[in-house]
């Protein structure tokens, strides 16, 4: 049998580059930091490359169907990777300001990368659950990586729930498992549809699925964790958990929902609707109450997790197109407002509420930059947030949804306060303190790159329609 | 031949213990069983399915997740070892700097 590795040459180019990066720390002690960066990025880039090549090869699946080779993985594919390559520059000037930069940190950002983009590929439940363990494993350490004792709680914190939610998908494949005699998205499928009656195993799996998919996207009422691991994680590598996971969880979630589980639509659509309003309500809410401004932006990840599940209700293209956008427009957002956060503060000091006051003072083009971002999260036009939001309500309303539509307009202005308390002390109060943000100009050269595709996606949506469009079809 | 509903019971009384230890434990060594336990609930169940289909995939997935709770234990650990050497206590209702 001939085996095809075109289909996971990404994947095994991130972990190629990620194994010479660790290789390079062992052997050459006293290598500069600086190579061990372009190794990284170049693995990055050549899985680039590999992704964008089967954009033309749509098939079915290959690896004896344990990946999709679809349009909907090259773009989720080529959005973690932009994600990767920013959080690898970023980290990279962050921690070795911090003193805190060893070659593991490149490494592990490589090898969960490698897990993301796997995820979003996975058309059989036993890849899904081995690319998720990737990813989750390399995210454990480098929340933890700093050594801080808040790091540390954090990477403790997310570790135990991140274990706990895993136990619970493993029972819902298992389930599935038993319902169907197989663990292929398409083949689950296929055992399902026609039914009269749906077996209660079924059920139980749709339900024990959704709770660990809920945790990985950090939908609430599963989302304890992520306050306390995007707190307590060094800021930059939050910049890359924040966008990575949700992306690829959510790539992964909508395979489930949208090929495996597709004949018991009827089932799971009240579930993921009750999921997406409870997470935008309890998101913009808890997002207000906050001091810390990452964990500000951690209960606004877990609203805007809820917005991206009103848009997974529509069942179908529609769906998945507009939750592709939104996750895309999110990974630029919440990567830029991260970053922004990880030049203000040092380590684990300068992250409150107070540390931004008078930010426009000290920076312009800081306080400049986070004010698109924060704008962009709100939803307010003419910001790639904006055209998001409603495209997701547009395609919940088209599926009869509006009452859900209604809700996710309700919270996002109960948001909005948070996010314009947050710029009105950066521009209209005087500095406290004495702290300075970071002065050096190429890390807001990289998160140039965010702010430009929050604006051109917000001006011109019609850039990547059409690509996104074509890319809304899963494969199985 | 074990009949498959007594398989079914016994995994899912395994799984309920391990979530009543996870949630109601306070040593952090104690709640890492308590998730073992878990997934060797999933195994049980796995294995069992697998006899019920004649099918030797549930047998391999088991493989699968036995490899990679050894993997996630072995982080696991290494996190609590470095917060008991900050802290001198895995006491988790003591770990809480953070908060809200």
């Amino acid at each position: 049998m001939r085996v095809e590795l075109a289909p996971i040459a990404p994947e095994l180019l991130l972990v190629g580059a990620g194994i010479a990066v660790l290789l390079g720390g062992v052997l050459a002690r006293r290598a500069d930091p600086l190579a061990h960066l372009a190794v990284s990025l170049a693995g990055v880039a050549g899985a680039a490359a590999a992704s964008v090549m089967l954009w033309s090869r749509e098939g079915a699946t290959a690896l004896a169907g344990a990946v999709a080779v679809d349009r909907f993985g090259v773009v989720a594919r080529l959005v973690l990777l932009g994600v990767a390559a920013l959080a690898l520059l970023l980290a990279h000037h962050t921690l070795a300001r911090d003193g805190e930069l060893r070659p593991e940190v490149p490494a592990l950002i490589l090898f969960a990368t490698a897990g993301m983009t796997l995820l979003a590929v996975s058309a059989d439940l036993v890849t899904t659950f081995v690319a998720l363990e990737v990813l989750s494993l390399s995210l454990y350490v480098l929340t933890g990586s700093s050594r801080r004792l808040v790091s540390l709680e954090g990477a403790m914190k997310y570790f135990l729930l991140g274990a706990f939610s895993t136990a619970f998908f493993l029972y819902g494949v298992a389930m599935a498992y038993g319902a169907t005699g197989t663990t292929s998205l398409g083949g689950i499928a296929h055992a399902l549809a026609g039914r009269t009656e749906t077996p209660a195993l079924a059920l139980v799996a749709m339900a024990l699925l959704a709770v660990g998919f809920g945790f990985k996207v950090s939908a609430a009422p599963f989302h304890m964790w992520t306050p306390d691991a995007y707190q307590g994680a060094p800021t930059a590598v939050t910049a890359f958990m924040s966008a990575g996971t949700k992306v690829a969880a959510f790539a992964a979630l909508l395979r489930v929902l949208d090929v495996a589980l597709q004949p018991l639509g009827w089932d799971w659509g009240p579930v993921v609707a009750g999921l997406a309003a409870v997470s935008v309500v309890v998101g913009s809410v808890l997002a207000i109450a906050q001091t810390d401004v990452k964990r500000m932006l951690a209960y606004s990840s877990v609203a805007h997790a809820g917005f991206v599940l009103i848009g997974a209700t529509a069942p179908g293209a529609p769906g998945i197109d507009a939750a592709l956008f939104y996750l895309l427009a999110y990974a630029l957002m919440i990567v830029g407002a991260f970053g922004v956060v990880s030049l203000v503060s040092q380590g684990e000091r300068g992250t409150s509420l107070e540390d931004h006051a008078g930010l426009y003072r000290r920076s312009p083009v800081l306080a400049g930059l986070f004010a698109l971002f924060l704008l962009s999260l709100a939803g307010i036009p003419p910001t790639a947030g904006f055209i998001a939001k409603v495209s997701v309500f547009r395609a919940a309303v088209e599926a009869g949804h509006w009452w859900l539509a209604l809700v996710g307009v309700l919270a996002s202005v109960v948001a909005a306060f948070a996010y314009i308390r947050l710029m009105v002390l950066m521009y209209m109060r005087e500095p406290v303190g004495h702290r300075e943000p970071d002065p050096s100009p190429v890390p807001r050269l990289v998160l140039a790159i965010p702010a430009a595709g929050t604006l051109l996606l917000g001006v011109l949506p019609g850039l990547v329609t059409d690509v996104l469009g074509k890319a809304a079809v899963l494969r199985w | 031949m074990i009949r498959l509903p007594l398989v079914l019971l016994f995994s899912a009384a395994l799984f309920s213990i391990g979530v009543y230890g996870v949630l109601a434990r306070r040593n952090a060594v104690m709640v890492l069983m308590a998730i073992e336990l878990m997934l060797n609930a999933v195994n049980v169940n796995l294995v069992g399915f697998s006899q019920l289909w004649r099918d030797l995939a549930g047998q391999v997935f088991a493989l699968f997740v036995i490899a990679v709770a050894a993997a996630e234990v072995g982080i696991g650990l290494a996190i609590v070892l470095l917060i008991y050497r900050n802290r001198e206590t895995i006491d988790l209702s003591e770990v809480s700097l953070l908060k809200w």
